[in-house]
């Protein structure tokens, strides 16, 4: 789960992480307020989505009056602002954080996530502020520092020495950025974050350092005991079809072809899709129906499939192990009762029972289902029927 | 031979009554598994499926001399659970639970390696070593005994090798699913010298998937140290970069963890590796045809 720059910078102030001061706002006159709030002559207007690459897209502009700030609040919420994290379609703006402005002398990058290969957090910080860090990690590796925390014991100042010195900063701002590091790693592990990324992190002239820009993305398996977190989510910000495919246990992503899955298992729906592609085909989409395969989850992944225009055939691809292949052959017949399925079906059941399964479809004399002997017969036959063929 | 466990492994489970503990349990005891017992905190001293229920783990071993335990509590308290197992002595966790926070794991995984413990999982289907001992939620019958290791991230990739290795007229020794979170407990490289080192596997299959670099590792390793075949494939080929595909560490991040560059390593580094996961199985009969 991810959330917004505003709200990040609500968990930073927290903990004590200086960020520059700034209110949300929904409508132009709320811009306005927040401005006036804030008092100052130069203000921020940046546009809240959660994709990068705002700036770029024209989504954060800075004012130099009041009336300014109503001009570009208007012009930015309900703006489609497209970056390269949003896709060509974009996303909308619906609301729009007032910073005051921050007398910048330096800019930098600080970030933290976990290392999978450690197995520990790591915090990696670049004089390269304001550029995507990909882009430096490919072209300029060595401006790249990294230090690994461990979990047990935390982050001590060592850590923000190798990452001050390495950043060239003065020695008497060495402590002022520990503090900050520290006081940043604290937010990452009390909130059970799985990444956070200040980008820039800036260096004022009076030589502080301040959170200009806020990331921050959550690990779902621990949201059940992150109340503050949870209650950040907005929802409108994520896929409605994935959502909803959540709430019936269903992992689903749309992707943009016109072949349709549905499988079991996570590994084995990636391995159908590629299997699509390598037939010759594109797949519309990835679906996990978990482990059961029952009536009503097939039926609601019929549903959710179909919500995509583009789908010309279904290729059911189902491996039973514990759940017997029968069962679901009459699964999915009874879901074909439930939801009117338009395109042809293509079934594939192997493991327990698959025998059993095959002649139940078979018998069941729906002129739309087809069953396949093997996964690569099954996409054969799926690509050749989104083809028409 | 196999890996790991075998038909004398003594295996407790953790979350013994509960009904996914339960069930499974029942299951690998059909299947032969030497479950000795279980553990539920109060309910010590009652008896579940013909074995002894302990309040604590420590009880358990003490009792039954068990060294493997299979996990199935609840999410939030698998961390618990491992730590528990890893204080009792017990040399092999196998977590079965999904869904248990990575900075749970992180610390379970530290704790257990200090204590000499090793872990396969969370969220995979466990291990089988062939008509001997299963320990997890894999369907027994798909795993004939035969010549062939397999490690897998994903469950039903795994049912899926398997059933094409058994209908090319092979099988398997020992079968690992080491789950697709982002930490995990045994990995191919830790598991593919075991596969190297036994007599009885004569070619490995591997199957990863996007996110991470462990296949990378993988490749490294083999490279230097496997003269036994090994044949991969790498799930998520096609899959968009910045999504999370089901697993929650298949996820290609900041345009690292793509199947194409583990796909590159891995045949840089020797191995056979397949684009349609429906020929895993003819490739593992290609590679065992050469060895003769």
């Amino acid at each position: 789960m991810n959330i917004h720059e505003y709200q990040a910078k609500e968990l930073f102030q927290k903990y004590n992480v200086p960020t520059p001061r700034g209110h949300v706002a929904f409508t132009p006159d709320e811009a306005v307020r927040a401005a006036q709030e804030l008092g100052g002559s130069i203000w921020v207007v940046k546009a809240q989505i959660h994709a990068g690459g705002r700036g770029l897209g024209g989504g954060v502009k800075l004012a130099r009056s009041t009336e300014e700030v109503r001009e570009l609040a208007t012009e930015i919420l309900g703006m489609t602002l497209i970056t390269h994290q949003t896709g060509p379609e974009g996303k909308l703006v619906q609301k729009v954080y007032i910073e005051e402005g921050a007398d910048i002398k330096k800019e930098y990058y600080l970030g933290l996530l976990l290392d999978r290969a450690l197995e520990m957090p790591i915090m990696m910080a670049s004089t390269e502020g304001g550029m995507a860090i990909e882009d430096v990690a490919h072209n300029t590796p060595e401006k790249i520092i990294k230090v690994a925390i461990d979990p047990l014991t935390g982050f001590q100042s060592f850590h923000g020495r190798k990452l001050a010195f390495g950043l060239g900063l003065p020695t008497e701002e060495i402590n002022t950025f520990i503090k900050f590091a520290s006081a940043l790693y604290n937010v990452y592990m009390d909130h059970d974050a799985e990444m956070i990324e200040i980008n820039p992190l800036v260096k004022t002239g009076d030589g502080k350092f301040l959170a200009l820009d806020a990331k921050m993305g959550f690990d779902n398996n621990a949201l059940y005991r992150q109340d503050r977190v949870i209650k950040m989510r907005d929802l409108s910000e994520e896929e409605a079809t994935e959502i909803e495919a959540d709430k019936y246990g269903l992992s689903y992503i749309k992707l943009d072809g016109n072949v349709g899955c549905m499988v079991n298992g996570a590994g084995l729906a990636m391995g159908t899709m590629d299997t699509i592609n390598y037939e010759g085909g594109k797949p519309a989409n990835f679906l996990d129906v978990g482990g059961s395969a029952s009536a009503e989850t097939v039926a609601k992944g019929f549903e959710i499939i179909l919500k995509d225009s583009n789908v010309k055939a279904i290729f059911v691809n189902i491996f039973g192990g514990i759940v017997r292949c029968d069962r679901v052959a009459n699964g999915i017949i009874e879901a074909t009762k439930i939801t009117n399925v338009n395109v042809p079906v293509i079934v594939r059941l192997d493991g327990t029972n698959a025998i059993e399964a095959a002649e139940i479809l078979n018998n069941a004399g729906i002129k739309n289902i087809v069953a396949a002997l093997d996964l690569a017969d099954g996409a054969k036959k799926a690509v050749a029927a989104a083809k028409g063929e | 031979m196999s890996i790991l466990v075998n038909k004398d492994t003594k295996v407790i489970v953790q979350g013994f009554t509960g009904k996914e503990g339960s069930f499974h349990a029942e299951q690998c005891m059909a299947y032969g598994t030497k479950i000795v017992g279980g553990v539920t905190p109060g309910k010590g001293g009652q008896e579940h499926l013909g074995q002894p229920v302990f309040n604590t783990v420590a009880d358990a071993v003490k009792a039954t001399g068990a060294t493997v335990s299979m996990i199935f509590v609840p999410p939030a308290f698998v961390s618990d659970a491992v730590m528990e197992a890893a204080d009792a002595g017990i040399t092999l966790a196998v977590i079965i639970t999904e869904g248990a926070p990575v900075k749970d794991m992180m610390y379970a995984k530290a704790y257990a390696t200090k204590k000499n413990m090793m872990t396969i999982g969370p969220n995979c289907p466990g291990i089988i070593t062939a008509d001997e001992c299963k320990i997890g939620i894999m369907p027994g019958f798909i795993f004939k005994k035969g010549n062939i290791g397999l490690i897998s991230k994903s469950g039903t990739l795994t049912y899926e090798s398997a059933n094409q290795v058994v209908k090319e007229g092979f099988g398997i020794t020992t079968a690992v699913g080491i789950g697709g979170d982002p930490i995990i407990g045994l990995s191919y490289k830790q598991l593919l010298p075991m596969f190297e080192a036994d007599p009885e596997t004569k070619a490995i299959v591997m199957i990863g998937e996007i996110g991470g670099d462990l296949e990378i590792q993988a490749a490294a390793y083999i490279k230097e140290h496997i003269t036994k075949p090994v044949v991969a494939f790498i799930a998520g080929q096609t899959a968009p970069a910045g999504k999370r595909m089901g697993h929650a560490g298949a996820i290609i991040s900041g345009g690292s963890g793509t199947a194409a560059e583990k796909m590159a390593a891995l045949t840089a580094a020797g191995v056979t590796v397949v684009v349609s996961p429906a020929d895993i199985g003819k490739a593992v009969a290609e590679v065992m045809k050469n060895l003769k």
